[in-house]
C-alpha cells in the first residue's frame, strides 16, 4: 500500500509485539466463559491487527475460546458520491452477533467515521450485548464524532495533513509505525 | 480505486474484463449481505430510481425492485399500460418528465433494441436529465446484461470459475436477448461457448461471434459443463419456425429420456420463465442438477452490485 520508507518510526517490531500482547491480556480480562468475546477486524487495515491479537490470545490462553470475524463497513459509510467509488472488501462473519460481546479492531482511530459505519454494520448481524473499540494508534483531537477507544496501543498527536502509517510484515515486509508528513 | 468504465449499463458489449471482475466481486459481497438478519444497507438512501417497464416482466422487475429497496433507494414503478403513452407522448418526453422529478437512475425494459442507447445519447441534451444513469433490463432481442451477469455469477459459484468452462446455450437463440448477452459475457470471461438450436432459430453468421454451433442436443450435452436453456419467445415469433411444441421438445428439449441416457450431466440453468414440457421437462427443472432458483436468488445481489457501482457516480 505504501512504498515509501518509514521516517523515524516510533514503534518497531518488538514494541508492536509487546503492545499487542498487552492489549490481548486486557481483552482477556473481559472474557467470560458463558459469553466468549467476538473479535471483529475492520477492513481493510484492521484485519492485520485482529489477526495478531488472535495469535497473541492463542499463545497466552490456548484453552480460552475467542470468536473471530472480518467486517467490511463500506456499504454503511457516509462519504458516497465524493471523488471516488467505494468498492467493498470481503466480510467474513458467519454467525449472529445477537447478545454477543463484540470488540471492533482497527489500526488507527482518526475521525471516527469508519467506526460509526462499522457499528451500523455490526447491528445488521443482530443486537450485541455491547461493542467496544480497540485500536493500535489513537490520534488525539482528530475526532469528528463522539467516539473514543476503549483500548489503544499508542496515543499520538498529529497535525492536520499528517498521516499515521502502520506497516505489517505480512503486507509490507516489516512491522513499523510512524507519522508521515504530507507531501 | 476501481470503478466501472461506463456511466450506464446498456449491454455486456461495453464492459471491460476489469468491469466484469468488479461487478462479480461486488456481487459476492452483496450475497454476504443477503445472508444477514438485516439485509438492508444504507448506501443509496439519497437516490431515486425509476423502473420503466414498457414490456412485461415478473422476475426482472421484482428483482430490481428488491435490490433497490435493499440498498435503501427510493423507487417508482412505471408500466406502459395505463400510462400517457396511449395519449401519444414520445418515449423521450416520458423519460424527461420522469427525470425532471429528480430521479437519478432509470431501469429500462423496452421491446425495441437499442432503446437504452437512444436515451443515453439524447438525455445529455436536457438540463433535467443529463445526470441520469441508465440500466438496460432488456431491450427487444438485443441485450439483457444483468441476466447474463447473474447467469455467469451462478456458474462461477457452482463450478468455481467460468474461465475454461464449456457452456452451451440451447433454444431460441434468434429471438433471445439473454443469448447475446450471455455469449458476449462468457467469451469475455474466457469460457468456451456453444449454441444448440434448430437452424431456423439461429441468426445468420452466428459463428462469427467465435462460438461453436450444434444442431444436436445429445452431442451438446456430452460437450458441456453447463447448459442454459432458453424458452421459445412465442411473443416474438412472426412465422412458424418449427412444426410444434411436441416436436421441439422431442428434438431440442431436455426431456427425461435424453437426460437419463446422457453420459455427461452438466449443470442446468434457465433464465425463466420456464415452459415446462417444451425446452425442459418439469422434473429436471426441479431436480438436483438444476440451479434455476439459485439464479433468481443471485439476481438480486447482481442487481444490487450494478446499482451500487453506478449509483455512486450520480452527482
Amino acid at each position: 500500500m505504501n512504498s515509501t520508507a518509514p521516517q523515524n518510526p516510533f514503534a518497531d517490531a518488538t514494541a508492536m509485539r509487546l503492545r499487542i500482547q498487552r492489549l490481548s491480556l486486557m481483552l482477556a480480562e473481559l472474557n467470560q466463559e458463558e459469553s466468549p468475546l467476538v473479535l471483529l477486524g475492520i477492513q481493510p487495515r484492521g484485519v492485520s491487527l485482529a489477526e495478531r491479537l488472535k495469535a497473541a490470545w492463542k499463545e497466552q490462553m490456548p484453552t480460552k475460546r475467542l470468536d473471530y470475524g472480518i467486517l467490511d463497513p463500506t456499504f454503511f459509510r457516509d462519504d458516497f458520491n465524493q471523488a471516488k467509488v467505494l468498492v467493498p472488501e470481503a466480510t467474513n462473519l458467519n454467525f449472529s452477533l445477537e447478545n454477543r460481546r463484540v470488540v471492533l479492531v482497527d489500526d488507527v482511530l482518526f475521525t471516527g467515521r469508519t467506526i460509526r459505519a462499522a457499528m451500523d454494520a455490526v447491528n445488521t448481524f443482530g443486537r450485541p450485548e455491547w461493542i467496544k473499540l480497540l485500536v493500535l494508534v489513537e490520534r488525539r483531537f482528530a475526532r469528528q464524532l463522539p467516539i473514543h477507544p476503549d483500548f489503544f496501543g499508542w496515543s499520538v498527536d498529529a497535525f492536520e495533513g499528517q498521516k499515521v502509517k502502520v506497516r505489517w510484515t505480512e503486507h509490507h515486509g516489516e512491522d513499523a509505525i510512524w507519522i508521515e508528513n504530507n507531501v | 480505486m476501481p470503478q466501472l468504465s461506463s456511466q450506464h449499463l446498456l449491454g455486456i458489449k461495453d464492459l471491460t474484463r476489469a468491469d466484469i471482475a468488479l461487478i462479480m466481486s461486488t456481487t459476492a459481497e452483496f450475497m454476504q449481505v443477503l445472508q444477514r438478519p438485516i439485509k438492508k444497507v444504507p448506501s443509496l438512501r439519497d437516490k431515486t430510481i425509476a423502473n420503466l417497464f414498457f414490456e412485461n416482466s415478473t422476475r426482472t422487475r421484482l428483482s430490481f425492485e428488491l435490490a433497490e429497496k435493499r440498498l435503501s433507494a427510493d423507487l417508482i414503478n412505471f408500466s406502459a399500460s395505463g400510462s400517457s403513452l396511449s395519449k401519444g407522448e414520445t418515449l423521450l418526453d416520458t423519460v424527461n418528465n420522469i427525470l425532471a422529478m429528480k430521479v437519478d437512475m432509470i431501469v429500462l425494459r423496452h421491446s425495441s433494441p437499442g432503446t437504452g442507447l437512444f436515451l443515453a445519447k439524447h438525455l445529455p441534451r436536457f438540463r433535467h436529465s443529463a445526470h441520469a444513469r441508465i440500466i438496460n433490463a432488456g431491450d427487444g432481442t438485443h441485450e439483457h446484461p444483468t441476466q447474463a451477469l447473474l447467469d455467469a455469477f451462478s456458474i462461477q459459484k457452482a463450478l468455481g470459475t467460468v474461465e475454461g468452462k464449456r457452456i452451451a446455450l440451447v433454444g431460441d437463440i434468434l429471438h433471445s436477448r439473454v443469448a447475446l448477452s450471455n455469449i458476449l459475457l462468457l467469451k469475455k470471461m474466457g469460457a468456451e461457448v456453444q449454441v444448440c438450436a434448430p437452424a431456423s432459430l439461429l441468426p445468420k453468421n452466428i459463428s462469427n461471434l467465435g462460438i461453436k454451433v450444434s444442431h444436436s442436443l445429445d452431442l451438446t450435452l456430452e460437450q458441456a459443463d453447463a447448459i442454459n436453456l432458453l424458452r421459445i419467445q412465442e411473443e416474438r415469433l412472426k412465422v412458424q419456425h418449427f412444426p410444434g411444441n411436441y416436436e421441439y421438445h422431442r428434438m431440442f428439449g431436455l426431456n427425461l429420456e435424453r437426460w437419463e441416457n446422457a453420459k455427461n450431466k452438466p449443470l442446468i440453468l434457465h433464465p425463466g420463465p420456464v415452459n415446462r414440457g417444451v425446452e425442459i421437462d418439469g422434473k429436471l427443472a426441479d431436480g438436483p442438477d438444476s440451479i434455476i432458483l439459485d439464479q433468481v436468488q443471485h439476481g438480486v445481489a447482481v442487481r444490487m452490485a450494478v446499482l451500487y457501482l453506478l449509483g455512486q457516480t450520480v452527482n
